[in-house]
């Protein structure tokens, strides 16, 4: 059944190979050989110099526009990442690309700077790279060990299901409040209107639920004295139920958005320091130019 | 008594109205009657604003009313003025119980008021205007309805929905949306369960009963309605509510027993079955009564018009009417070989076509609207080896050859006048098998999936001879080797088609049997018992055989053979086929091959599973779970690796940026095992569920093996409710967006992917116009150089796109172990 003749199928993509392992670590060997070669080529030209050759040099420019380019195309993932062309790219392959030709900046940069280092506008392109790097090997580290927790997390439930489980919740609880005094209704509608899902992304990131309003309707509820009817100890049986089965609930949302937030905590700062580096590397550039 | 109608018009629907419009331009003395106090009343009953299709767009409409795609009102505003100013004879309220006597002095019977008499009647009910009433007392009351056209309409009323089906729950739901309403709504079934109901609908009744939102009262039957009350019998005793409203949607019956009581046959005692009519739509049983629209099976409001001026016409005497689809078929056949009128062509179709041979003329007409004619000269491809392709083609003059051998053309079998070809795709939906050409300058009939499986169930004749044809070439397909039918007649004389339902076995380890099955639709896995524990060993997809060891080794069983999904295999007889070996000792060491290959990959698991065992246990549970998701019946379908997914979406937007701003798959829903994620996306299906009933034929298999829909869809949402997975969804495109570049630089535009409801509906108002909800679901991206966009799109290599024969391979055991 792999007779193939007659009929051309579309380039399809069904090996199955995460980004780190595209093409059996292709670009892995590409971004290694690249930093073996320019290595290699540094120390043969520095043993023949008085002084090891700095970003003035033939070498230096060489190094230097390299990584200037190889910059520029990595912060272009964004924008591969968005617009969705109907030619035939992969995404992944972009993205193992991007992982170990970034990696490999680390070489190149520092061979580029002739290991020469001051509190100038240079050093600060190469400082807010090396922030980048960093950040996108946290980047690297989350992907390939997060989604495991993330799925696991989640089992089955998706987002909206999730969110409908704790209206549901609150629905119910609105029911069964029904026959409750002024202060028990206070503390469910506590439970109700104040109770906040997600908050800043700190708090989601750290999982810090200690003010919890659910939490606290549930301690200010055991709390209560006895009720005088039967109908409102009932009520209020069912209530702790209810309230108990919403923390649950709030604790697996709240877990799913503390992945979630650890997943793109790193984006924070890789995103934000590669314009930042981008700003460096033009000034670094201008001003080298300006004051050859 | 009142004087005698020529024409009397039983019910006011499109195909009803548009006779009685055709008869009062004519001037033929008609009366319509109607059941209700307004036209059409199928048409009436839709909700507000609607929007109604006019489909096919190809076929010319022939009314004297006009009708064009747009809202309902429109539309019955439109015919209310057309038969006005036709003057059509509208009798309103009259509710025919009984149609007597014979052409040309019929008595129909009303409910209320006199007899009418009539030469000829014109039965137009439909199908729709007879839904179950109330039987208890205080059930005509007219608090009481029979639809819900705008849950809006109501506030601050209690309100009983009496019946559990999609409309009672559908309705009830519509009512408790807006809490703003504040109707309190009370679902009432008669049972304990809702059987006949959609699950999510089902989901969302219970969910809003335990939100508090609505009642739900199981197991009761409603025992009184008085005005402003209900009392309902509960299994707890009977209790009286308040109630201001009662909804009653307990389902609908076809007129059936009406209609055959007037004197007309039914084709079948079948629920769907039509009543059997001349090319005239005359009723073979009961001269002088003529049955049109969606009582006699064409439930497309064109059709139904274009017969109801047709059927004026014939009644009127006018026996040469040229059929309004003349033109369509005269363009269709222009440009062919022979010089032939298109009453030629039928009638040389009809008769050199073996399947054809019990087609009526009108059922030829019909059937040529939906095939192609084709010619082609000595040598021309009809069509090549892998092809994607469903269609039928049967032989009208010439003959074909079969290349039989993919690595040499020479070698060919023919196939001659008057026979098929093409049925092996027809049937299991898999690519064609082999490149066929014309051996002669020859003339096919290319009949499309939908139109060949309707042709086989209207005609027996065609069924059979399909049948026969098939696996006589499923046999001569799979096994190769140079048979020719001649070799094999011994073995398909014993042969036996079966029907396998799903999980049932075919052969079972350890029985002595020997017979050869050949996997005709759907798919087998087979499962070897390892240490007590049933472990997958293959998947054996339609169009193969399964059962060659102990047919060749006179052996028990060496594993369990049983089907994934629901399927059709051919038993062939052991001892005509081991008589067939020894005649052929080619095609005996192309099985003994075959044989040994399949023994070394049973022997490779065996031997992981004495080193492996967690392996193999893990492989073989994955593969159940994935044939438990209906994988068997895919042919291609999107998975996703939790371990590699990160959660972005990014598969979402992409889809929804390349097919008109709406995702076609929901990455987060779905089922999930061991890592391995299904989501909610379409796995086009080898026999696709949504395309068993689309009115429109929009669903089509494309040439890459996707299932998809066309621009002909009219929005009815069968395919959505037909389709087992949820992966169609009814949807309007939303407007375009301004471009990536604004909104990356200036914020602009609710940018990649699917745009929230709130920009879509605000951003809809800003451009105005009205747009129809059609049925959306993954096309693969046909047509896009690139492949599927999910698969593209994914940073992490996630997503993936396979194949079950090709994932459910022992190569992935290969891998893991």
């Amino acid at each position: 059944m792999t007779q193939v003749g007659g009929h051309t199928e579309r380039v399809r993509q069904r090996t199955h190979e995460g980004f780190l392992r595209h093409k059996g670590f292709r670009w892995a060997q590409i971004a290694t050989g690249l930093c073996v070669v320019a290595t290699g080529v540094y120390f043969f030209v520095a043993s023949r110099l008085a002084e090891p050759p700095s970003g003035g040099s033939w070498l230096g420019y060489l190094l230097g526009t390299a990584s200037a380019g190889l910059i520029v195309w990595l912060a272009c993932l964004g924008i591969r990442k968005r617009v969705i062309t109907q030619g035939h790219y992969s995404l992944k392959a972009w993205v193992s690309a991007h992982v170990y030709l970034g990696l490999s900046l680390t070489v190149l940069a520092t061979l580029h700077t002739g290991f020469q280092f001051g509190w100038n506008v240079h050093t600060l392109a190469y400082a807010l790279m090396m922030l980048v790097i960093a950040s996108g090997a946290l980047g690297v580290w989350a992907y390939a060990t997060l989604p495991q927790r993330l799925h696991g997390n989640r089992g089955e439930t998706t987002r909206k299901q999730m969110l409908d489980a704790l209206a549901s919740l609150d629905a119910q609880m609105h029911e069964a409040a029904q026959p409750l005094d002024r202060n028990g209704a206070a503390i469910v509608r506590l439970s109700i209107e104040q109770t906040d899902l997600g908050g800043g992304f700190w708090k989601r990131l750290t999982g810090s639920y200690g003010d919890c309003a659910n939490r606290r309707a549930l301690q200010q509820l055991r709390a209560l004295p006895s009720p005088g009817s039967a109908v409102q100890a009932e009520a209020l049986t069912k209530i702790e139920g209810l309230m108990t089965q919403k923390a649950d609930a709030l604790a697996l949302a709240r877990r799913q958005m503390g992945i979630t937030a650890l997943l793109e905590a790193w984006l924070f700062v890789h995103i934000p320091a590669t314009f930042a580096l981008l700003a460096a590397l033009i000034a670094h550039i201008v001003s080298v130019f300006a004051y050859w | 008594m009142s004087e005698t109608y020529k024409i009397a018009i039983i019910g006011s629907g499109p195909a009803g109205m548009s006779a009685a419009a055709r008869a009062a331009k004519k001037g033929i003395s008609h009366i319509l009657l109607e059941k209700t106090d307004h036209l059409s009343d199928t048409i009436f009953r839709y909700q507000k604003g609607k929007h109604v299709m006019a489909t096919p767009s190809v076929l010319v409409l022939r009314a004297e009313c006009e009708f064009d795609a747009g809202k309902r009102e429109k539309i019955l505003d439109q015919w209310n003025a057309d038969t006005k100013a036709a003057g059509v004879n509208v009798k309103f309220n009259a509710d025919v119980t009984a149609i007597t006597g014979d052409k040309g002095d019929f008595t129909i019977q009303l409910k209320k008021g006199d007899p009418i008499k009539a030469e000829n009647i014109v039965l137009a009910v439909g199908t729709q205007g007879n839904p179950n009433l109330m039987r208890c007392e205080g059930g005509n009351l007219p608090h009481v309805q029979y639809q819900l056209d705008d849950p809006g309409e109501y506030t601050d009323e209690h309100i009983f929905v009496i019946g559990g089906g999609d409309a009672g729950i559908e309705n009830a739901m519509g009512l408790i949306a807006d809490a703003g309403q504040n109707n309190t709504v009370t679902l009432v079934n008669r049972g304990a369960d809702f059987p006949t109901a959609k699950k999510p609908n089902v989901d969302g009744l219970l969910a809003a009963r335990d939100a508090g939102r609505i009642s739900v009262l199981t197991e009761t039957n409603t025992a009184l309605v008085e005005p402003g009350w209900i009392t309902v019998d509960t299994p707890q005793g009977q209790s009286r509510f308040k109630c201001d409203r009662i909804i009653a949607r307990m389902g609908a019956a076809p007129p059936r027993a009406f209609v055959e009581a007037a004197g007309v046959e039914f084709s079948s005692p079948d629920r769907t079955a039509f009543p059997t009519l001349t090319p005239t739509f005359e009723s073979t049983s009961k001269p002088g009564i003529y049955v049109i629209g969606a009582l006699a099976g064409y439930p497309l409001i064109k059709h139904c018009m274009n017969q109801g001026y047709d059927v004026v016409e014939f009644i009127s005497g006018n026996t040469n009417l040229e059929p309004a689809d003349e033109p369509l078929l005269v363009e269709k056949l222009k440009g062919l070989p022979g010089k032939r009128s298109v009453a030629e062509w039928l009638e040389f179709l009809r008769s050199n076509v073996e399947i054809l041979n019990g087609l009526s003329p009108l059922q030829m007409r019909e059937f040529l609207l939906d095939s192609t004619v084709r010619s082609y000269k000595a040598g021309d491809p009809i069509f090549v080896r892998n092809e994607p392709g469903s269609s039928l083609f049967g032989i009208a003059e010439g003959s074909v050859n079969v290349e039989v051998d993919p690595n040499n053309a020479k070698i060919t079998v023919p196939i001659g006048k008057s026979s098929i070809f093409g049925e092996v795709g027809l049937i299991s939906g898999r690519k064609r098998g082999a490149t066929i050409r014309a051996a002669e300058p020859t003339i096919c009939v290319e009949i499309p999936r939908m139109a060949a499986l309707k042709l086989m169930s209207q005609v027996p004749q065609a069924r059979e001879t399909v049948n026969r044809i098939t696996t006589e070439r499923q046999v001569l397909q799979i096994f190769k080797s140079g048979l020719t039918p001649a070799d094999i007649q011994e073995v398909l004389a014993g042969s036996e088609v079966i029907e396998v339902k799903p999980g049932e076995a075919i052969i079972k380890e350890g029985d002595i049997s020997d017979d050869l099955y050949i996997i005709r639709s759907g798919s087998m896995i087979v499962e070897k018992d390892l240490g007590g524990k049933p472990v997958f060993m293959s998947y054996v997809p339609a169009g193969s055989y399964s059962g060659e060891m102990a047919m060749i080794e006179r052996a028990p069983r060496v594993a369990t053979v049983k089907a994934a999904i629901r399927s059709t295999v051919v038993k062939l007889p052991a001892d005509p086929f081991r008589k067939l070996l020894v005649r052929k000792p080619e095609l005996a060491k192309r099985m003994t091959d075959e044989m040994r290959a399949r023994r070394e990959i049973n022997a490779f698991i065996e031997e992981q599973k004495d080193e492996f065992g967690g392996a193999v246990d893990m492989y073989s549970s994955v593969a159940n779970f994935l044939i438990k998701q209906g994988i068997g019946e895919a042919t291609d379908v999107l998975l996703i690796d939790e371990s590699l997914c990160v959660g972005c979406d990014n598969c979402e937007k992409a889809c929804a940026d390349s097919h008109d701003g709406l995702s076609r798959l929901n990455r987060e829903a779905g089922t999930t095992f061991a890592n391995i994620h299904v989501p909610t996306s379409c796995r086009h299906c080898e026999h696709p569920h949504c395309m068993s009933d689309c009115p429109p034929n929009a669903i089509r298999r494309g040439p890459d093996g996707e299932v998809f829909i066309n621009e002909t869809c009219i929005g009815c949402g069968n395919c959505q409710r037909a389709c087992p997975y949820g992966v169609i969804q009814m949807d309007k495109p939303p407007p375009k967006k301004p471009p990536l570049w604004e909104w990356m630089l200036f914020g602009k535009g609710p940018g990649p992917g699917q745009p929230s409801y709130e920009w879509r509906k605000k951003a809809a108002k800003a451009e105005g116009g009205e747009s129809p909800k059609l049925a959306i679901k993954c096309d693969m991206c046909s047509g896009k150089a690139g492949g599927p966009a999910c698969v593209r799109a994914c940073p992490t290599g996630a997503a993936i796109r396979v194949t079950p024969d090709a994932f459910l391979s022992v190569a992935r055991l290969e891998k893991t172990g």
